[in-house]
Parts: structure tokens; C-alpha cells; sequence
């Protein structure tokens, strides 16, 4: 202590005052963290929902900046109903089939790799998720396109006839591969996959192997053991998981734009409102819906320790 | 169906793992294989011949320079402004218990939890009502803005790491709170921050959502292969710069992997 309080440079007087008063140094460790979320973040939050109670005058295309409820009720008419039911319906669908498809990979990286291969695995999982989204996105275009490489594939294996029932089958179906449901689906779902794979192993390291064991003592078959034991212990995992398929589903105008999807998407919406026609507060008004379907989920899915496994 | 109890996986079970593995990888594969393709306008499998034309085309396109100088700006100034207020926000949360500690990390994660189009609209909204025109710097804070979690995560990971013990002794030997901070918190820090900052920087670089929003007249990378998605003719270049995009940020993020292994292992 003589040591230094001989020496006492402005530094020294700075950190011992820090020392002192350990309030003020945590509200300048907060100040700039909470003026950029605060001020810049939330604060554009609340003007998009200002945005949203302005509307677009429908002869200039000029944006009207006067109260009305007219936008939002916009989006209850029968065509912006279903964007966003349709929109809903895939970000489910995704999430759901990420879920089953991310189970055996995790499952293999948290129980049976070695550290060294786990590490392999891990790296192998998490690269495609840097190596540019488009760029993801649009192999897939060139993989569904007719004259691409599933076609030729399917015609080596004289599965033609697979395609052709699901183009015809109503819903999933549509005049070509690549502007029906389906390949939008595939195609989401292999965007989104490590994103639910990282979260659903995290939580699968951590389901304890004396349970498996016991299970298994006990008499359990392995179907019993995996609904009654992995399952439930995974739940974090496939929840924090399935946060980020969902969203990234529910606000994607990429993929639909580029394999051309005519039956319109929430971002797509968005997009077309903002790019195309300039309607600014409709676009706001779509958003918001998303953002009010993502915070729910997010308060309902904090309470069941997903976060921990994020 | 896997047997839960044993120490080797079932055949079921790696055949699944596998074809997980086989599905991540093959389209990347084809973005390379397109990229020599001889056609311009079509993606036939297979390629009727291949080239390396698109390679010149694509280097020798100003614009893509251009988009390129603009991604590598704005990730910078992004990756700097996250950096400091991650990290300042990962000290200030971590170990010190407040009123409003866990709102804090639930609007950090906000950003990238909610959809890019509710980041984008919101500061392209916000803009608007301020009249701010748009600019790099529009884009810059943009960015910042969903970076910022990807620096917290990773200096939280390291602190939480930290034995509290180095502090204290640091401080019983003498030490003040800066010389502390420099010569036994910092160097403890590097690498964390050091991954923290590549992530960003490639987070940034490749973002496309937000950046449509809030970019006005300029394209980044992204955008710039967004756009030419919709003209016909040569095809080949996007999946050029594609190549590039991958190859430019493949190594830094594989280095930053390798930092935080650590943190992952005993994360579990």
C-alpha cells in the first residue's frame, strides 16, 4: 500500500476512486451500452410503431404523418391475413423438421465423438453459418432449378415421379420446384440447421449418462428412454434452437424473393412495401406483428432456462 | 434406433449424423463447381464445360471493388463501435448484481433474437422521423447494433472462465485498479476479444436484411450479389464473388473458433 500511495499518478487516483465509489464505475461500464440499446435501439422500435399509426395517401404515394388505426387494420384484410398465416405456417413447419433433423447429429457430437472429433464436429456445424447466408441461398436455387442437379439425379434414379406428385399435391405443390412451398421449405431448413443443432447438442452434454443407464436397468425400451429422458432434457436446447429458425423464417425476403415465390411472404411484404411501392408505415405495421410473435415467444421461452443453452 | 446405453454409436444413428454433415456441405460444393461453368444464364448439372473467365470478369468489375471497399468500412467501424460497448456492457454484467442486470442481457440478444426486418424497419423508421439521410455511417451504426451481442457473448464466456482470484491477488500485491486491468484482466481478455471482434466483422460483412433497409443507393458485397440475382446474364460472376465472400471470411472465423474452444468445453 506505501508503494503506491507514494506514487499516486492520475491513473492510481482514477482507479481509487473507482475503488470507492464501485456505483460509479458501473454506470460508466453501463452508460454507452445503455444509450446505444436504449436511446438507438428501442428508441427505433417505438418509431417503427409510430410509423405504423401514419399512413401512405393513396393518390400522391406521400406518407400522411397523422394518427390513424387504418394501417394496422390493414393488415386484418383477407390478403395480409394470410402473408402472415402463411409466414406463421412455415416458420413452424421449418423450425419443427430443423428440430428432428439437427436430433441425430447433436445426439452423436454430446454422446459418442471424442473430444478431438467433437471439436472436428463442432467446427464443421457452425462454418456453413459464416459462410455467407445468400451465397447458401442461392445454391439452393441452383440445385432446384429444373434443368439443376436434383432433377438430374432424380431422372439417374427414376424418381421423376416423386417431383411431379408434389408439385401437384395443393399447398406444397406450384407450377415448378422452385416456386412451390416445398423448396422454400428445404431450402429454409438447411439455413437454419446448425442454429438449432449448437443449442440442441449443448443440452444433450448435459443429460447425465447414469440416467440413460437407469432407464435402461429399469427395463425401459429405447423409444421409452428417449421420449421420457432425452426428450425432456433437450427441451432447453430445441427451444433456444427453434427461436432462431422461427425468426429468421418469420423475417426472411431473401430466399422467396430469389426463387421467385409469387404467394407473398412477411418479408417479402415488407420488402415490396418499402422498395416498391414506398408504403413505409404498412411495412412498419407487418413488422410489428413478427416482433410481437418473437417477443412472446421469447418471455415464454426465458422461463423454461432456454437462454442458458443460447 | 439408437441403443441408449452403449459406448459406440449404432450404424442408424452415424448414417444420420452423416447425411446431416453430407446436406451442409454439398451446396457449397456446387457454388464452387457453378462457378466455372461455361454457361451464362443456366445452372445445368452438369456444367457443359468449365472456365475460369468469370474470374477476370468478376475482379475486373469496379462496382464489385466498390461494394467491397463499403463492406470492409462498415464492418470495421461496426466491429470497433461493438467491441466497446460488448465488452463494457460484459464487465459491468458480470459479477455485479443490479436492478435491471437480466433486462440488459435479454435486449442485448434482441438484435439477432428478433428477425432482421424488425432491426431494419425500426432504425430505417427512426431515420426517417430524425432525418438522417442515409450514409455508410447509417449502415455502420446498423450494424453495430446486432454485433454487439456477438462481443458481450464472448467476453462474458471469458470472464465467467476467470477465476476471481487473479483480481485479488493482483490487487493484495499492490496493484492498482488500471494495472490490474492492463497487465492481468486485459491479456486474460485478449483472445476473447480478439474472436469477439472477427465474429462481428464477418457478421457485418455478411449481412444483407438490415443493410437492404438502412443503405439508401450504396451495396455491399451482399447486396451487390442480391441484386444481380435478378439479371440473367452472367450468372457465373455472383457465384465468383460468392467463392470470394467465403474464402475472405472462412480463415479469420475459423481462427476465432479455435480462440473460444475453451470457453465451450467448460461452458458444458
Amino acid at each position: 500500500m506505501q508503494m503506491t500511495a507514494r506514487r499516486r499518478g492520475p491513473a492510481a487516483r482514477i482507479s481509487g476512486f473507482f475503488h470507492r465509489h464501485p456505483w460509479s464505475k458501473l454506470t460508466l461500464l453501463l452508460l454507452p451500452g445503455l444509450l446505444w440499446l436504449g436511446v438507438i435501439y428501442l428508441g427505433s422500435l417505438v418509431s417503427m410503431l409510430i410509423y405504423g399509426f401514419w399512413s401512405q395517401e393513396e393518390f400522391t404515394g406521400l406518407i400522411a404523418r397523422d394518427f390513424t388505426l387504418g394501417t394496422y387494420g390493414k393488415l386484418l384484410e383477407p390478403a395480409h391475413r394470410d402473408i402472415i398465416i402463411r409466414t406463421f405456417v412455415m416458420a413452424a413447419a421449418v423450425s419443427v423438421a430443423c428440430a428432428v433433423l439437427a436430433f441425430p447429429l447433436a445426439y452423436y457430437m454430446a454422446r459418442y465423438a471424442t473430444s478431438r472429433m467433437k471439436t472436428v464436429l463442432y467446427l464443421v456445424v457452425i462454418m456453413p453459418l459464416w459462410s455467407s447466408y445468400l451465397v447458401r441461398a442461392l445454391a439452393w436455387r441452383q440445385i432446384l432449378t429444373n434443368e439443376g442437379i436434383m432433377n438430374w439425379g432424380l431422372e439417374r434414379l427414376g424418381l421423376e415421379g416423386v417431383v411431379r406428385a408434389i408439385l401437384q399435391t395443393p399447398i406444397i405443390g406450384g407450377p415448378s420446384v422452385i416456386q412451390s412451398y416445398f423448396a422454400l421449405f428445404i431450402a429454409f431448413v438447411y439455413l437454419w440447421l446448425p442454429f438449432m443443432i449448437l443449442p440442441v447438442e449443448a443440452a444433450l452434454e448435459r443429460v447425465p449418462r447414469s440416467y440413460l443407464e437407469a432407464s435402461s436397468d429399469l427395463g425401459a425400451r429405447p423409444w421409452f428412454t428417449f421420449r421420457r429422458i432425452v426428450l425432456p432434457l433437450a427441451k432447453p436446447g430445441l427451444i433456444a434452437g427453434s427461436i432462431f429458425t422461427f425468426s429468421l423464417t418469420l423475417g426472411d425476403f431473401i430466399l422467396p424473393s430469389i426463387f421467385g415465390q409469387s404467394q407473398l411472404f412477411l418479408g417479402q411484404e415488407v420488402f415490396q412495401q418499402v422498395g416498391v411501392i414506398g408504403n413505409t408505415p404498412l411495412a412498419a405495421a407487418f413488422t410489428l406483428v413478427a416482433m410481437i410473435i418473437m417477443v412472446g415467444y421469447l418471455l415464454v421461452s426465458r422461463r423454461t432456462g432456454a437462454f442458458e443453452t443460447l | 434406433m439408437a441403443r441408449w446405453t452403449g459406448d459406440r454409436a449404432g450404424s442408424g444413428l452415424r448414417l444420420a449424423a452423416f447425411g446431416v454433415v453430407v446436406f451442409l456441405y454439398f451446396p457449397l460444393a456446387l457454388i464452387i463447381l457453378y462457378a466455372f461453368n461455361t454457361q451464362s444464364a443456366l445452372f445445368t448439372f452438369p456444367p457443359p464445360g468449365l472456365t475460369t473467365r468469370w474470374f477476370e470478369v468478376a475482379l475486373s468489375n469496379p462496382s464489385l471493388w466498390a461494394a467491397l471497399r463499403l463492406s470492409v468500412t462498415v464492418a470495421t467501424i461496426a466491429t470497433v463501435i461493438a467491441l466497446v460497448i460488448g465488452s463494457l456492457l460484459a464487465a459491468a454484467v458480470y459479477r455485479t448484481r443490479f436492478f435491471g442486470r437480466e433486462a440488459i442481457s435479454f435486449v442485448v440478444l434482441l438484435p439477432i433474437a428478433l428477425p432482421g426486418i424488425v432491426t431494419g424497419i425500426a432504425l430505417r423508421s427512426s431515420f426517417a422521423i430524425a432525418g438522417v439521410p442515409f450514409s455508410t455511417w447509417t449502415l455502420a451504426v446498423a450494424h453495430a447494433t446486432f454485433c454487439i451481442v456477438i462481443v458481450y457473448n464472448n467476453v462474458v464466456a471469458r470472464f465467467r472462465r476467470m477465476s476471481p482470484n487473479i483480481t485479488e491477488a493482483s490487487a493484495d500485491l499492490g496493484a492498482t485498479g488500471w494495472q490490474t486491468f492492463r497487465h492481468v484482466v486485459l491479456p486474460n481478455l485478449a483472445t476473447a476479444l480478439l474472436a469477439g471482434g472477427i465474429l462481428a466483422f464477418a457478421l457485418s460483412f455478411d449481412e444483407v436484411v438490415v443493410t437492404t433497409f438502412t443503405a439508401g443507393n450504396q451495396q455491399t458485397v451482399p447486396i451487390w450479389i442480391f441484386e444481380r440475382l435478378f439479371r440473367p446474364r452472367q450468372r457465373p460472376v455472383t457465384n465468383v464473388a460468392a467463392i470470394l465472400v467465403i474464402v475472405l471470411t472462412f480463415v479469420p472465423v475459423l481462427i476465432a473458433q479455435l480462440l473460444t474452444r475453451e470457453e465451450r468445453q467448460t461452458g458444458s
